[in-house]
């Protein structure tokens, strides 16, 4: 790990800050497939894991890298895949197969203009909801979104902590202009932030239930080939993981997907406010959107409006407790997205008729400018 | 992105060159055609004006979907205060390296912006208030490769902005330059940053 340049204040890119995130979290597999903007991911991954030990695939397409890093962590490695919004709908599938069958792992969304090939280039959020609903079935899914270079190192190493501690993929929804952004910074150093490993079972082989029910409703997690027999399969199972056809079982295995989240969403939301303790007016916002917003919040303090910003850094589980408590007193909420409002009806939802909602939307590939920002919440407050 | 009372002061008038002042952005594009090397030349300026640990640096890039050829810019933000907005928004000093360029972003100067041409590929300008240097034919005769373009340009605009040392520069280079190419650009560096300085010189005097 580049832990002695850690301290060292240099010039980062967003990809590589993602990329050094997750060695930090101890990443030690990735599979992947290239596709712009997230290629940087993946050629420091091809440079950095084969010197420590780890290993590094190009795989033949996105499905191929998901099934990779699926296997891999069900063997007992840490693995992350990168991709954009092309390579993410080829992974849902199997992104579908990690939540049933509660395998732990990482896949950093870069996003760009979509749909299909869309804008390979330029910046995009239209992935938010796919993030949440992006493979079928009921699941509860779990993304942060950086805002800044640091960022995108810290938060592939929560991703990975929040990963292993709930046995589920994440998804760090990353977008073009951060990735390829680069930013003067010094990174965490070494022990700085806590990393979480998944629970090992302690039982002896023959007691060892792949997916035992516990009270904090993550089961340990054996590897293939230490010692402990299991049986995996996309079919919804029972404890030992054999497909059944029992409503009891089924109930109780969906419940757990949803409930080990939901229940311990408090670890889970991250969230940042500026300026709200009197505003009246509240800008919402996220990732790369959140920073025009910011410097939009600043200019509107200027001229004496009572603006803030929401900034949900883990959008799902959505922050729901926390934003509804922040909406008491707002008159307006302003949601700024780079789609055509994903975000916003979740906020709808939390405002619940006690404030009017008003949003802010820009597609075309460019990032929103503050004075657009700026000017629509002269209009709306 | 801490709290901050940060005021966004767009009402002060800019120094001049080479001058951050507290709480303003001094913004500098780079832009060409894919190919030019604009974003690998931003990026050598932001490392070196990261040197100076008073300042916060960001650099953004824009191009299009083709490996060579289409638009191609990149952005560098400096500030001694946090920067929020990544991207410019109003430029200190643009550098075009083709007409398409130029007049696609001249009008992101601030009113006293400088405009910094390749002037065998931008013959019309667009405003008085500009350079022209012929960075692609210098790279061929002096460095015996078009590929250092980037790099004299770059030199160019540190001296003319008085942002960077010429040694911040030189070392940087070491670094950033590809492999083999080191030599080819610190010579390509230095005829760039006496350029600058020579060009400034005659405005002034």
């Amino acid at each position: 790990m580049a832990q002695s340049k850690n301290s060292v204040r240099r010039l980062v890119q967003g990809n590589e800050a993602s990329m050094l995130g997750a060695l930090y979290a101890g990443c030690n597999f990735f599979a992947g497939y290239p596709i712009t903007p997230s290629t940087e991911i993946a050629e420091g991954m091809a440079r950095m894991l084969p010197k420590k030990g780890g290993r590094f695939i190009q795989m033949e397409d996105e499905i191929g890298s998901m099934g990779a890093i699926i296997g891999a962590s069900a063997a007992g490695a840490k693995t992350m895949t990168a991709t954009s919004g092309p390579g993410f709908s080829l992974m849902q599938e199997n992104i579908g197969y990690a939540y049933i069958t509660e395998v732990p792992c990482v896949v950093v969304n870069v996003q760009r203009g979509g749909p299909s090939t869309g804008l390979p280039t330029k910046i995009g959020q239209q992935d938010t909801m796919q993030a949440r609903w992006g493979t079928h079935g009921d699941y509860t899914a779990i993304s942060v979104a950086p805002a800044s270079v640091r960022e995108c190192f810290e938060q592939t190493v929560k991703a990975f902590n929040f990963s292993e501690r709930f046995r589920t993929p994440v998804t760090v929804l990353s977008d073009e202009v951060l990735g390829h952004m680069r930013e003067v910074i010094t990174l965490p150093e070494e022990g700085e932030i806590e990393i979480i490993n998944r629970e090992k079972p302690d039982v002896p082989a023959e007691w060892y239930h792949h997916f035992e029910a516990t009270p904090n409703l993550v089961s340990p997690m054996a590897g293939f080939g230490e010692g402990y027999r299991f049986h995996m399969t996309g079919l919804v199972h029972d404890p030992e993981g054999f497909p059944t056809a029992d409503t009891n079982e089924i109930r109780k295995k969906l419940s757990k997907l949803r409930n080990k989240i939901v229940r311990f969403s408090d670890e889970l939301v991250q969230l940042e406010t500026t300026m709200m303790d009197d505003a009246n007016i509240a800008v919402v916002a996220y990732g790369t959107a959140a920073r025009a917003a910011q410097q939009a919040v600043l200019m509107a303090r200027d001229k004496r409006i009572r603006a803030g910003l929401i900034r949900p850094i883990t959008i799902w589980p959505f922050a729901d407790d926390q934003i509804r408590a922040l909406l008491k007193g707002i008159k307006t909420v302003l949601v700024v997205e780079l789609n055509m409002g994903q975000i916003v009806h979740e906020v709808d939802r939390l405002a619940h008729r006690h404030c009017k909602v008003e949003s802010l939307n820009r597609f075309d590939g460019e990032v929103l400018d503050p004075v657009e920002i700026f000017k629509r919440i002269l209009e709306v407050k | 992105m801490p709290d901050t009372t940060q005021k966004n002061d767009e009402k002060k008038k800019s120094g001049k060159p080479g001058k951050v002042v507290r709480g303003e952005r001094y913004e500098i594009r780079f832009s060409g055609s894919g190919g030019h090397g604009v974003i690998l030349a931003a990026v050598m300026m932001s490392e070196a004006a990261g040197r100076n640990p008073k300042l916060n640096v960001i650099q953004t890039q824009s191009y299009g979907p083709e490996a060579r050829g289409g638009s191609s810019k990149a952005d560098v933000v400096i500030s001694k205060e946090t920067i929020y907005y990544p991207k410019a928004m109003k430029l200190e000093m643009l550098l075009a390296f083709t007409q398409e360029a130029c007049d696609k972003y001249y009008t992101d100067l601030k009113p006293n912006g400088l405009l910094v041409v390749d002037s065998n590929m931008v013959t019309k300008l667009p405003i008085k208030n500009s350079f022209g240097f012929s960075f692609i034919r210098i790279a061929r005769e002096q460095v015996g490769h078009p590929m250092v373009a980037n790099v004299i340009a770059l030199g160019a605009m540190a001296a003319l902005t008085g942002l960077v040392s010429r040694d911040d520069l030189k070392e940087v280079i070491k670094t950033r330059a590809p492999r083999g190419t080191e030599e080819k650009n610190l010579k390509a560096v230095k005829i760039g940053f006496d350029l600058g300085l020579k060009a400034l010189k005659e405005k002034i005097g």
